[in-house]
């Protein structure tokens, strides 16, 4: 079984036991829900971003044998991304003009979408590889087709119906979860 | 509505999900991967700043003075290993 398909809890607890590779996985399958926490809910700059990231995988490290449910690193991220965003924007309002109590915008909206999306991006693991490269390529890179098409040795005129074809394979599994499991772990 | 509007609905949601993560920052990435390995070449000094509660005041103060003083580049990973070690 790849690591990438292991569940939460799984990876978590191989982690635990001093796992590199399984620790590997761990950071990239939240890294961009960190990296999206950060940016898009919060807005914080590249470089408080970059901190706030390196500080939540790292409070997440010295964290692993303290976590009372493994099936709850997810969440667990999500928060502790959203308490040190919070901080550091505070911390920038009092040194920069003096506010100690800054108003934090609403982001709960923002929050529960980037929880979608990780859930969808959690979906793309059961797709032919071939579907993930192409719609992470499109979608999440932003790549264009004539890069696409170059990276992946194929014709440029065939990626879109290419994109649409795994697009909608990516529905019928993300319905199909939708109907039944939990979307936090069900890798 | 329709089953071929409802697909076209959902698709378009799927995607605008999709669009929603890029990747974080290849550096970054790697940097938080590495972090086991990091965080071992930590060692001397965290066990020095355990062991001598002035000395751990300072390095709280400053970690990225700390750091460079004990050899280390203060990089963002480095500095928050060190803090999430002492915390």
């Amino acid at each position: 079984m790849s690591l990438a398909s292991l569940s939460d809890a799984r990876l978590v607890s191989r982690c635990r036991e001093g796992d590199q590779e399984a620790w590997t996985e761990l950071v990239e399958r939240f890294s961009r829900y960190v990296y999206a926490i950060t940016t898009q809910s919060f807005g914080l700059r590249q470089v408080d971003a970059e901190d706030i990231f390196q500080e939540v995988f790292a409070r997440t490290y010295e964290h692993l044998d303290r976590l009372r449910n493994d099936d709850a690193i997810r969440p667990w991220i999500g928060q502790l991304t959203r308490r040190l965003s919070i901080d550091r924007l505070r911390a920038g309002a009092r040194e920069e003009v003096g506010v100690d109590d800054l108003e934090i915008p609403t982001v709960d909206e923002t929050l529960a979408r980037l929880d979608e999306a990780l859930s969808v991006h959690e979906s793309l693991a059961v797709l032919p590889e071939h579907c993930q490269e192409i719609l992470d390529r499109f979608f999440c890179r932003d790549e264009s087709y004539e890069t696409i098409g170059e990276a992946l040795s194929i014709a440029s005129g065939t990626i879109a119906s290419r994109i649409s074809r795994c697009l909608a394979k990516l529905r019928d599994v993300w319905e199909g979860r939708s109907e039944g499991a939990e979307p936090s772990s069900g890798r | 509505m329709g089953d071929n509007e409802m697909s076209t609905y959902d698709e378009q949601r799927l995607a605008e999900l999709l669009r929603a993560l890029p990747p974080a920052p290849a550096g970054w990435v790697k940097a938080a991967q590495e972090l086991p390995s990091a965080r071992a070449e930590l060692d001397e000094l965290v066990e020095r700043a355990v062991a001598d509660a002035e000395y751990r005041t300072t390095v709280l103060a400053d970690l990225e003075a700390a750091l460079r003083e004990a050899g280390h580049e203060p990089d963002p990973a480095r500095v928050a290993a060190l803090r999430a070690r002492l915390a």
